[in-house]
């Protein structure tokens, strides 16, 4: 694990309307370590890794993402992350590799690559069905393939598990799991899975820090404080 | 049993609050410049507009909106009128007027695949000059403008107009361009202005229309001698230019400001 920081927050506020879904979060994150993030739902989690993907501009306080300064390098930032969200920012009535091609274009990757990806997920079968055909779990497999396509450096994971199945699961492992050797801020509401494979946690409540520990600091009974 | 930490704690996750400074966000975003990862947009304007045709081609939605619309109001113009026939100026403003409302409901449209299928934040996301977003939804809506019009253009010589309309065509398809390259550019401009406010159907008229008023006036005005009942005159080249010089300034304006429209 490399110890240059690759996500530095000091004081991230960002605001929805009134309201601060982040207040004052600081937190840091060395190269190749993965951050998992817990908090009951509006807790500020999503809202945390669209400001980490460039998608939201910071209020308040200072972000910096792969060594470059949020808002004002922003655009150095964008194609060196990957994000996988609760949408999986595809377009519905195209197919999977019509998707995957097309993001491949925006990225300037080879075509290759998405065969790779596709045969990779066990994919191939059904890459040419629009993917508004396709199970929540097939689905969350393409998403996979593009948040990973132009292999970032550093992947916002929000609850990638959620639809898929055990083999599935362990199918995008290689890919998005710590063995990928990529710097990873991960959401979960599974205390003792989401701790299994954290270097960090951090806990949110109502958009502020509410825990923050090395994995080993912090058990899961304490993660569960977060939802009561 | 670990308990809950918290930042004052200054353990291993944090770096210190630095407090709320909204200011210094806002003025390191305002004071750097704003290059681009990758500076060529034609390619991904390329691939934009490849995507937006096959979206449209395999779920149309945006082309049969506005040809229905269209023939509807020629309809509608032929009872409201009471005259089997138009020609002259009440053609060229039937005309002009009828594309223009039409071209409203392709605007609406315009974004809307990219928020209901999901896809706009892994565009957002991509490295790419946000000016390639602009002229892929741009070309893409002057192309459906122009397949609409083929449509149209026929059934409004068939429903409505009086002379013929074979002299009038060349003419009238340089005014049409000229018009739909002024609808193409501030219908994307408005487009991605409203497509993040929840009363995105009633912002994109509202701030539209009175945009498109001087092109309106400058495409009926030179198609009317086109429609003439005494045979197509020439075009006015007055209304011509000032077509163009509307596209000219209207380009210039939404490569200035789209980066800024597309922002939270």
């Amino acid at each position: 694990m490399d110890a240059t920081p690759a996500i530095e927050l000091r004081g991230l506020g960002r605001r929805h309307g009134e309201r601060w879904a982040l207040d004052d979060v600081s937190v840091s994150v060395p190269a190749g370590a993965t951050l998992v993030v817990f908090g009951p739902n509006g807790a500020g989690k999503s809202t945390l890794l669209r400001v980490l993907a460039t998608l939201l501009r910071p209020h308040a306080g200072d972000a910096t993402v792969l060594g470059e300064a949020l808002p004002a390098r922003e655009w150095a930032v964008r194609g060196k992350v990957g994000l996988l969200a609760h949408e999986a920012l595809l377009y519905r009535d195209l197919t999977a590799r019509e998707n995957l091609r097309f993001h491949a274009r925006l990225h300037r990757i080879a075509q290759a690559r998405v065969e790779e990806l596709l045969e990779r997920m066990q994919l191939a079968g059904r890459a040419d069905d629009p993917v508004r055909t396709l199970s929540k779990g097939l689905l969350q497999r393409v998403a996979v393939c593009r948040a990973v396509l132009h292999d970032p450096p550093l992947l916002l994971l929000d609850e990638p598990r959620a639809n898929l199945d055990p083999a599935a699961a362990e199918l995008i492992e290689p890919l998005i799991g710590r063995g990928s050797g990529r710097t990873r801020v991960v959401t979960s509401h599974d205390p003792a899975g989401g701790l299994a494979e954290a270097d960090l946690a951090l806990g949110l409540r109502d958009g502020r820090v509410a825990l923050s520990a090395r994995s080993g600091e912090v058990d899961a009974a304490a993660v569960e404080e977060l939802y009561r | 049993m670990s308990g809950p930490a918290t930042p004052r704690d200054a353990g291993p996750l944090t770096g210190g609050a630095a407090g709320h400074d909204g200011a210094a966000v806002a003025a390191a975003g305002a004071a750097a410049p704003r290059p681009h990862a990758d500076r060529r947009p034609m390619r991904p304007a390329v691939a934009l507009l490849r995507k937006d045709l096959l979206l449209e081609r395999r779920s149309p939605e945006a082309i049969p909106a506005m040809l229905l619309f269209s023939v509807t109001t020629f309809v509608l113009f032929h009872f409201g009128l009471g005259r089997d026939t138009v020609s002259g100026q009440l053609a060229a403003g039937v005309l002009t007027v009828t594309i223009l409302f039409a071209a409203i409901l392709g605007i609406n449209r315009l974004f809307v695949s990219e928020q209901e299928e999901g896809g706009f934040d892994g565009v957002l996301l991509a490295p790419i000059d946000r000016t390639a977003l602009f002229v892929a939804k741009a070309a893409a809506l002057f192309s459906f403008l122009a397949l609409v019009e083929v449509a149209t253009v026929a059934a409004f010589a068939l429903l409505l107009l009086g002379p013929s309309p074979w002299p009038a065509l060349p003419g009238l398809i340089l005014i049409l361009a000229l018009l739909d390259g002024a609808l193409a550019l501030v219908g994307t401009l408005v487009s991605a202005l409203a497509i993040r406010t929840r009363a995105r159907d009633l912002i994109v008229p509202i701030v539209a229309l009175p945009l498109l008023v001087p092109a309106l006036i400058a495409a009926a005005r030179g198609a009317a001698p086109l429609l003439a009942a005494g045979g197509a005159g020439s075009i006015p080249t007055k209304w011509l230019a000032m077509l163009a010089l509307y596209d000219l300034v209207f380009g210039l304006l939404a490569y200035a400001v789209f980066d800024f429209l597309l922002e939270d």
